[in-house]
């Protein structure tokens, strides 16, 4: 039977690593690639044009890359739904490869691709390539739901199996064996449009400091690497003024639209490592960014609401405010802060920021400054941000707005202090904000503080040619932490004093279940209590503590409490670990019997290690205390070692068979 | 998980009064086996309107108001049972304006209705308004109406901005002296942000003195010292009390501690720079010390948004500051001497210093405030092995420690991948540094 491929070209726009595009040439006799566009579509999508610009160079150099193996892309104008039922029956078509997309909107795409190419009797075949592990084998691993914390999530991957070694890059052998006659009109059916087809206006487009595409992906990783090996810091290169700049070493926009594979970066990575430190098994902070990637990946996969507050079963709700003029300002660089403004005006010009820059600007969005909704500023970076993917785009935001994966909220980024601290030169603001060129470094953070002569001597002066500042930071701040403060104590029902307690802990994520009998009587286990500073809103009430544990001083009880109050529970208590001053200290076993225990399961684990021949925790040691298996780890390193070549034939084999 | 029944929560929020897992899920469980008791002796379509009325009213204390209101319209029973008071002692107010704010709104029929049926009902209530000050003249014209009700508890929450702020003070002020001077036994008031001003708080002393256990009023500038120590001269029942440094005085601190006082519980101040540059007083020690004396047990939690060269009158003697939060840059300087002067130290959160390590400070910190027992590091440096030496003196009773990873600057002795499990060593729990998203 002839055997007439489509590869659709979708997230992984690179030849190598591509499992789906192996399959598509597998045994088949003819092989078209395809991307598939709608012109009509591109201007009105929240998508700027420099991340327009990035695709379409990435389409070029595949393009590119495909003539030199004697083929073609082609780039078809329209709708999927739309476009592959005419293709099917124009190309005569009998399969469909694509790769794997775990996100919500994507499955749902493909879901109906797929039912179309059945009814067509076409037969689809899915390759998992744009993620490092497959997601529900993680999500399978915890308990059928995400991990919702990183440590947790960490715990898991370094029980799974490493992932599948990438596969080489096509090759023009391959390409013969299924050779497909290019039409002379390809390029005017097929073509890569311009931005200008797109509608976008390009007169005064300045030239791209990312270029799209394949070969500079592979460019930037050699790159990348050499650099590693040059500062000899594998794990955590320390911030300084030139992290801030765009870098040629930079990944991120590559791993955005899989003209880099994360396998490919992630063997890289742990072969340098492991040439450099004599082959000891590498860390998992060596793979920082591929991690958190995979991490907020995993959290959305399920979660077609992972973008938004409403509906969003992770997201606190949190009372924002709306104010589009002040978006406007923040979103434009219009702040009157020269670090928020300089790090906005670096993301529209070039497209990609530094992460702690996003952490600044978002910060001051949100819980810092501005109190608006993370979703606004999602929705601008999904506009501007090169590398910005839609789970880790929104993860990202609901992290550093606090809004999910329990994070601590009582520290709010300073829009003048991290920014100096960062640069202290202050030449990264007089990079994107020029009219501040001539401020000296002590007001250049500052400018509205330097003195009027100053100002005037600057050729800038702050009310006139840069805005003042839009907020008072320290006012700002102290609003907003109270804020936040509401909000977390009306979740965890804490009522204390503590700012640090009032972030619940998910115990499940760290510690072993506790049966209930502990949970009663281990002391410093928030009580259900009320809701916030309950006093006013004295309608929350817990009319009876009894069954719950006792504080050893009780905690103050203000309010006259209505008789006959209380609802069901709208939130089972979490067990959180407040610090309330009048809690007693939590009856922690003590270090001998910890470390004996420690020692217990690693030997547990080092047996059952051995018995499989491989790392990965089976499902029956998860009852296991979660948090422990993680201090393990070193005692787990040489085993690993020993082990690693045995599993690594293992992947190999695994690998092939996927 | 829990963010998931969280959610589920602020669903069911129409005002509906609130929560306490355990006993709620135990007394629905009692409750749901007395109606099965109820059903089976029933026939069949047994006659639910002859459910005894404490038992409807037991039900409907558990129901979200939404339920309740639905419930309410099955028969004539159950409808009268929907406004028995007893359903109407605690209310909250929401008022969002569709336009800015995320949250609904508590529908305007509603608030008629319990204006006209339900308003001498009332005892708890709160107001929770969005950043509009629209939102916030509307809480004040339900205020000015609650004119036949007694409240014991009375919150006025921004959850945006300060939209109080920006409603005309004379407004706010006869809305809110209309509570003061009808409820007559308020007990816990919490008016922060607000324009609320001495002579209004005069009227809440005149009316509700015997009463008046909480007073939370942070960043109420229209309030003077000698407005504050009227309330704290007349109120002795007074427990809890927020508010700003400069309504702090040696004079509020003696009349909080004289002998007819009751023990004050806690004390938030809230020490807010308004321009650059500005002196602040000093408060003697003999006041602390007399505050002490009177309430030993009392918490006294300072929140500091200076900027680091108006700290000059702070912390030069003992203060038995409890919890400490520092909002903004402190210097390494500050952070010594607080490390000399707060024996009492229970909470310290520093959001940022300079770029010098907090080495000698932190160690400082663990060996005079023997209470310590949560910390919070921001924007700071702090060396690994320091830390683990901190850590090391403090031991367990540490429960909170929320340290930013880009704090710990590895050293000779500690990489960044070796420090937690030492620090979980002298913690004897598993412990990790904060992480921010590298993306």
């Amino acid at each position: 039977m002839v055997v007439n491929s489509v590869h659709w070209f979708r997230k992984c726009l690179r030849l190598h690593d591509n499992p789906a595009l192996q399959e598509a040439l597998n045994g088949a006799d003819t092989v078209r690639c395809v991307y598939i566009l709608d012109p009509w579509f591109a201007g009105a999508a929240n998508v700027g044009i420099n991340r327009w610009r990035f695709l379409l160079e990435a389409l070029e150099d595949l393009d590119n890359s495909l003539k030199k193996l004697n083929s073609r892309l082609f780039v078809v104008r329209g709708q999927p739904t739309e476009v592959f039922p005419r293709l099917f029956k124009e190309w005569n078509v009998t399969r469909l490869t694509f790769e794997y997309d775990p996100e919500p909107y994507g499955k749902e795409r493909d879901g109906a691709i797929i039912k179309m190419a059945q009814e067509f009797g076409v037969e689809a075949v899915i390759r998992n390539s744009h993620t490092l592990y497959n997601l529900d084998r993680i999500i399978e691993m915890n308990n059928n739901s995400p991990p919702l914390t990183f440590k947790r999530f960490q715990t898991i991957v370094s029980r799974l199996e490493l992932p599948r070694r990438p596969l080489p890059p096509i090759t023009r052998q391959q390409m013969d064996k299924c050779h497909t006659q290019i039409g002379e009109n390809h390029d005017l059916l097929y073509s890569i449009p311009s931005l200008e087809e797109l509608g976008f206006r390009t007169e005064d487009l300045s030239p791209a400091v990312w270029r799209g595409g394949e070969s500079e992906a592979l460019d930037r990783l050699n790159k990348h690497l050499d650099k590693k090996v040059w500062v000899a810091n594998l794990e955590h290169p320390r911030v300084n003024t030139c992290s801030l700049y765009a870098s040629p070493t930079g990944l991120s926009p590559y791993l955005r639209f899989g003209c880099l594979s994360c396998r490919v970066l992630y063997y890289n990575l742990r072969e340098l490592y492991m040439k450099l430190r004599k082959r000891c098994s590498p860390p998992l902070s060596l793979f920082g960014q591929l991690l958190w990637r995979e991490f907020f990946y995993t959290a959305a996969t399920n979660n077609p609401n992972f973008d938004r507050m409403e509906g969003n079963p992770i997201c606190v709700q949190i009372p924002w405010d709306q104010n589009p003029e002040a978006l406007a300002k923040w979103a434009e660089g219009r702040t009157g802060f020269p670090w928020i403004d300089a790090i906005m005006t670096q993301l529209r010009q070039e497209g990609w920021i530094h992460h702690l820059a996003r952490h600044a600007v978002a910060c001051f969005l949100t819980r810092g400054d501005l109190w608006i909704s993370w979703e606004s500023g999602m929705k601008v970076f999904e506009e501007l941000l090169l590398d910005a993917d839609w789970s880790v785009n929104a993860g990202s935001w609901m992290w550093l707005s606090c809004s999910a994966f329990f994070q601590q909220f009582f520290h709010c980024y300073c829009p003048v202090g991290f920014g100096r601290r960062t640069d202290p030169s202050g030449d990264y603001i007089r990079r994107y904000i020029p009219i501040l060129k001539d401020y000296p470094n002590r007001y250049i953070y500052e400018p509205w503080n330097a003195p009027e002569s100053l100002q005037k001597a600057a050729n800038c002066v702050v009310g006139v040619d840069y805005p003042k500042p839009m907020i008072n930071h320290a006012e700002g701040s102290r609003l907003n932490i109270e804020r936040m403060k509401q909000v977390y104590q009306q979740l965890s029902h804490y009522r204390g004093l503590s700012l640090l307690a009032s972030v619940p802990t998910i115990q499940e994520e760290a510690e072993p279940p506790m049966t209930d009998e502990s949970q009663t009587s281990s002391g410093p286990d928030s009580p259900p209590r009320d809701a916030a500073d309950g006093e006013a809103a004295g309608c929350s009430v817990a009319p009876d503590s009894s069954t719950v544990c006792s504080f050893s001083v009780p905690p103050p009880d203000l309010e006259d409490r209505p008789p006959c109050t209380s609802s069901l529970p709208r939130l089972p208590s979490p067990r959180s670990k407040p610090s309330s001053p009048s809690s007693t200290s939590s009856p922690s076993p003590s270090p001998a019997s910890v470390a004996q225990r420690r020692k217990g399961i690693a030997r547990k684990a080092r047996r059952s290690q051995r018995q499989r021949g491989r790392p990965s925790c089976p499902p029956a040691a998860r009852g296991e205390e979660m948090g422990e298996e993680r201090m393990e780890e070193e005692e787990q390193l040489e085993e690993k070692m020993e082990e690693e070549e045995k599993m690594e034939e293992e992947e190999e084999a695994t690998g092939q068979q996927q | 998980m829990h963010m998931k029944r969280m959610k589920e929560g602020e669903e069911g929020s129409d005002g509906s009064p609130s929560k306490s897992p355990p006993e709620a899920c135990k007394k629905v469980r009692k409750m749901s086996k007395e109606l099965e008791a109820v059903a089976a002796t029933e026939s069949p379509d047994g006659n639910w309107a002859r459910l005894p009325q404490e038992l409807l009213l037991h039900i409907f204390q558990y129901l979200p108001l939404l339920d309740r209101a639905y419930a309410s319209q099955v028969c004539r029973g159950w409808n009268q049972a929907f406004h028995m008071p007893e359903l109407w002692r605690c209310f909250e107010f929401e008022l969002n304006q569709p336009a800015s704010s995320y949250l609904k709104a508590t529908h305007p029929d509603l608030i008629k209705q319990i204006i006209k049926r339900h308003s001498n009902h009332l005892q708890y209530v709160s107001f929770k308004v969005d950043s509009s000050m629209e939102s916030a003249e509307a809480a004040c014209d339900i205020l000015s109406q609650l004119v036949n009700c007694s409240l014991k508890t009375l919150g006025l929450i921004s959850t945006a901005r300060p939209s109080f702020m920006e409603v005309p003070k004379s407004h706010f002020i006869s809305a809110l002296t209309v509570v003061f001077v009808n409820s007559k036994s308020l007990s816990s008031l919490k008016i922060d942000d607000t324009p609320v001003d001495d002579p209004s708080l005069k009227v809440l002393v005149a009316n509700n003195s015997d009463t008046l256990k909480l007073l939370k009023m942070s960043s109420c500038p229209h309030v003077s010292p000698a407005g504050i120590l009227c309330v704290a001269d007349q109120c002795h029942g007074l427990r809890e009390l927020a508010l700003n440094y400069h309504l702090l005085s040696d004079e509020l601190l003696l009349a909080l501690s004289s002998e007819k006082h009751v023990h004050l519980e806690h004390l938030r101040i809230d020490v807010v720079s308004e321009n650059p540059g500005q002196h602040f007083h000093t408060i003697k020690k003999s006041s602390w010390d007399a505050m002490v004396r009177h309430s030993p047990k009392f918490n006294l939690v300072m929140y500091f948004f200076l900027y680091e060269d108006e700290f000059g009158p702070f912390f030069n003697e003992e203060i038995p500051v409890t919890h400490l939060y520092f909002g903004r840059s402190v210097s390494k300087e500050v952070l010594g001497r607080v490390g000399l002067h707060c024996p009492r130290l229970v909470e310290l959160v520093v959001c940022a210093n300079g770029l010098r390590p907090l080495d000698e400070e932190l160690i400082r910190i663990a060996k005079h405030c023997t209470q310590l027992s949560a910390i919070g590091l921001g924007e700071c440096e702090v060396s690994c092995s320091a830390f683990v030496e901190f850590v090391k003196m403090c031991g367990r009773r540490l429960s909170q420690l929320s340290i930013m990873e880009e704090v710990l600057i590895p050293d000779h002795q500690y990489s960044l991948d070796e420090i937690h499990w030492e620090v979980s060593k002298h913690l004897g729990r598993v412990w990790f540094p904060d992480m921010m998203p590298t993306w």
